[in-house]
């Protein structure tokens, strides 16, 4: 074809064409060669290492930006003790610990936990929102649809936060499910929940754990009476606790997970069923009536 | 004269003003009253009476909690039963004084005696305390406390009085009743603020849909203006009628023709807006000595047969109006206290009235659905609509991601969420709906970075 226009005196003009841009981009690229070499940033090649070992996914859990700006703090840093990555865990910050040379503690894995069970067994409906299906929306308009002014809204911004599809809206009780599975601990629901009800915790071993699934700061008998499930504040788990790990403030109660050592004494005594215990052996998911 | 109006946006709703003939009946005393301690802008009042007290009415029963904040007084007379926390409108917890009614007894330093005083006393300082002492706030709506309305802040010089009389809100006959039946209290109210604020020049303001009204107050001037000199700098304009006229920057523009800038006040642009009830009740408070402790509310809607205007005492449970005007209709889907544009859903009518409420209204089903939303094809009519200038529809996208950044740089701070986009968006976006927890975060951010 080219042979053709090339050989045709009428064409020569495509002739012409072809070697003008043909000579254009030659001299173009070895411009911006010329320019790459002499303004190259110098970067330290540990950051790309590291930033290869980190999962991608550019969540912002870890706090900074994304995963380039992780792995730029964590070799500006020289340590790992303020960065680490909690979708990847333990195993990439090992790796990212032998790039840099040092060395790494393990740190606990962690997991978004909801703590409301207000369900709408639990926790009727006393009124009907028909506004935009949003968390901070109907947060900014009302208490919610329940009596209970602190509890989950069950609009699901969460779940629209999650990066990684670890929750999901149980249609049964209204409330977010997060999938331990999928979940990476990177808070992004933490921050999108109006209520602040969900928190991350200890994942614990076998990913038991004990915690308090409410957070009515209302009197025994107001949280009650909107939720059956709700804390009291009555204090009773935290008069049989051991380890001195629960603490009642506002009318809640709290279990430190740093010092629970699962008992589960705290869960029997509980006269309402909000402390739960979730991966137990033989019970594997305790429920309340 | 010509009917003047804002500029900028602005949309026409049907005003549904059936009310408006519905004269102002008294509401009789309910067993127990509900005295909400946040029942204006700023910091909530602090209680000052102990369970088991007696008071009277008009005794002060909870003190200003800061610079802005606001006296409350005793709407009736009887004991103190409980102070503490109770679900306010919303059903968030604010602490409330629950007083048993017990006769009707006032402070005996009360003028309740109906004869108009004209003479305004000399001693602006004192006019000034005498507000803030009845605990006055502004009754158009944000409750703002009108004595530090009232007193600008030093270099700033007020040289208009508009005194809000739009009631641009459909159903909301409230103001209008009050001009209709209160007309020369009103307006000496008005000259008592205008003196305050160092004789500027006063404008009442009603919108042209309020007829008798517009003939009664020119009537009661005319004739106030024969008998006294202290209403001379006083005119009334009228208004095309025009939602959201009724809002403070809508009304300085329709009657002045000024722009109040991003982020200013009414007083940078040289002026103080009034709403007609505020002005009723600086002239009880000034002239008669009388707490801000009465309101009149308007109970409505197109599944109500009756219609009523109620003098309700502050504190009144929603339920016991409700019930006294004939119960709730078994039409009615939803129940808003406030006009249906920027009224709130009431989640709870066991509720108690506060200074500011202004209605009870009953929207049927058909009423309270939204269109189906669908895509935004950028039609622009949010932004033809939008009072203030502002992209809905771009505000609504950098919401959605939340851009705070490039919110702030495209004004969102100044959004008076009207409602106009909404109202006007023929995709259904839930425009204002995003708009407005952006609208408070960069708020906030504004104010931490002072």
């Amino acid at each position: 074809m080219i042979l053709y226009f090339i050989s045709s005196n009428m064409n020569s003009i495509i002739l012409w064409t072809i070697t003008v841009l043909f000579g254009l981009g030659l001299l173009l690229s070895v411009v911006l060669y010329l320019v790459a070499k002499k303004f190259k940033v110098d970067e330290d090649p540990r950051i790309d290492e590291v930033e290869k070992a980190l999962p991608g996914a550019n969540c912002g859990g870890c706090g900074k930006a994304g995963c380039h700006a992780f792995a730029t703090a964590c070799v500006a840093d020289g340590n790992l003790d303020n960065n680490f990555c909690p979708v990847g865990g333990n195993d990439v910050m090992k790796k990212v610990a032998a790039i840099l040379g040092i060395e790494v503690a393990d740190k606990a894995p962690m997991l978004a936990v909801v703590r409301c069970n207000g369900s709408c067994a639990n926790r009727p409906r006393t009124s009907r929102y028909d506004g935009y299906e949003s968390c901070k929306v109907e947060a900014l308009l009302y208490k919610g649809d329940t009596d209970c002014p602190y509890g989950c809204l069950g609009c699901g911004d969460c779940a629209d936060a999650c990066a990684f599809g670890a929750i999901s809206m149980d249609e049964c009780t209204g409330l977010p499910v997060v999938d331990e599975s999928k979940c990476t601990s990177c808070g992004a629901c933490v921050k999108a929940c109006p209520k602040g009800i969900i928190e991350l915790r200890k994942k614990g071993p076998r990913g038991m754990r004990v915690f308090v699934s409410c957070v009515n700061k209302d009197k025994g008998a107001v949280a009650r009476k909107a939720c059956q499930a709700a804390c009291i504040g009555c204090g009773k788990c935290a008069k049989v606790c051991a380890q001195e790990a629960i603490f009642i403030s506002n009318n809640v109660a709290y279990i430190d997970f740093d010092k629970c050592r699962l008992c589960k004494k705290c869960v029997e005594e509980c006269p309402t069923g909000a402390i739960h215990a979730v991966n137990f052996p033989q019970k594997p998911k305790v429920k309340e009536e | 004269m010509h009917n003047v109006t804002f500029k900028m946006g602005g949309i026409h709703p049907d005003d549904k003003k059936i009310s408006s003939r519905c004269k102002i009946e008294v509401l009789p005393l309910p067993e127990k009253v509900y005295v909400s301690m946040a029942q204006h802008l700023g910091a909530p009042a602090n209680p000052v009476v102990a369970v088991g007290d007696e008071v009277k009415v008009g005794q002060v029963i909870a003190e200003p909690a800061g610079f802005i904040s606001a006296y409350v007084h005793s709407p009736v007379s009887g004991v103190v039963k409980t102070i503490g926390p109770m679900p306010d409108l919303a059903g968030n917890m604010v602490n409330h004084i629950e007083i048993e009614v017990k006769g009707d007894v006032w402070r005996d330093d009360i003028d309740r005696s109906t004869t108009l005083v004209t003479r305004i006393p000399d001693d602006t300082a004192f006019i000034l305390d005498r507000i803030k002492q009845c605990g006055v706030v502004g009754l158009g709506g944000a409750t703002f406390p009108t004595h530090v309305k009232l007193a600008p802040p030093p270099g700033k010089k007020a040289d208009c009085l508009i005194i809000n009389g739009a009631e641009c809100e459909p159903y909301l006959t409230s103001d209008n009743r009050i001009m209709i039946e209160r007309s020369s209290e009103i307006i000496i109210g008005a000259a008592i603020m205008s003196k305050v604020l160092g004789s500027c020049p006063t404008v009442i303001a009603i919108e042209e849909n309020k007829r008798e009204a517009i003939m009664i107050m020119s009537s009661a001037l005319s004739s106030l203006k024969r008998m006294t000199d202290v209403c001379n700098d006083i005119r009334i304009q009228v208004l095309q009628k025009k939602y959201p006229q009724g809002g403070e920057k809508q009304l300085i523009d329709a009657v002045m023709d000024r722009q109040v800038k991003s982020g200013g006040l009414p007083i940078d642009a040289g002026a103080v807006v009034q709403n007609v009830a505020t002005a009723l009740a600086v002239y009880e408070a000034v002239q008669k000595n009388r707490p801000l402790i009465t309101n009149v509310l308007t109970v409505t809607g197109d599944c109500l047969t009756v219609q009523h205007n109620y003098l309700f005492r502050i504190g009144t449970p929603l339920s016991f109006i409700a019930e006294y005007a004939g119960g709730v209709p078994a039409a009615a889907a939803k129940i808003v206290s406030g006009g249906p544009m920027m009224g709130k859903a009431v989640a709870n009518l066991d509720a108690t009235t506060v200074k500011g409420s202004s209605s009870i209204l009953y929207l049927m089903e058909e009423q309270t659905k939204r269109r189906p939303e669908t895509a935004c094809i950028r039609c622009g009519r949010c932004a033809q609509a939008c009072p203030m200038g502002l992209e809905p529809f771009y505000l609504f996208r950098l919401a959605k991601v939340d851009d705070y950044a490039a919110l702030e740089e495209n004004a969102v701070q100044d959004c008076i969420e009207c409602g106009c986009c909404l109202y006007s968006c023929p995709a259904g976006v839930p425009l204002l709906d995003l708009i407005r927890p952006a609208k408070g975060n960069v708020l906030r951010i504004i104010k931490s970075r002072k």
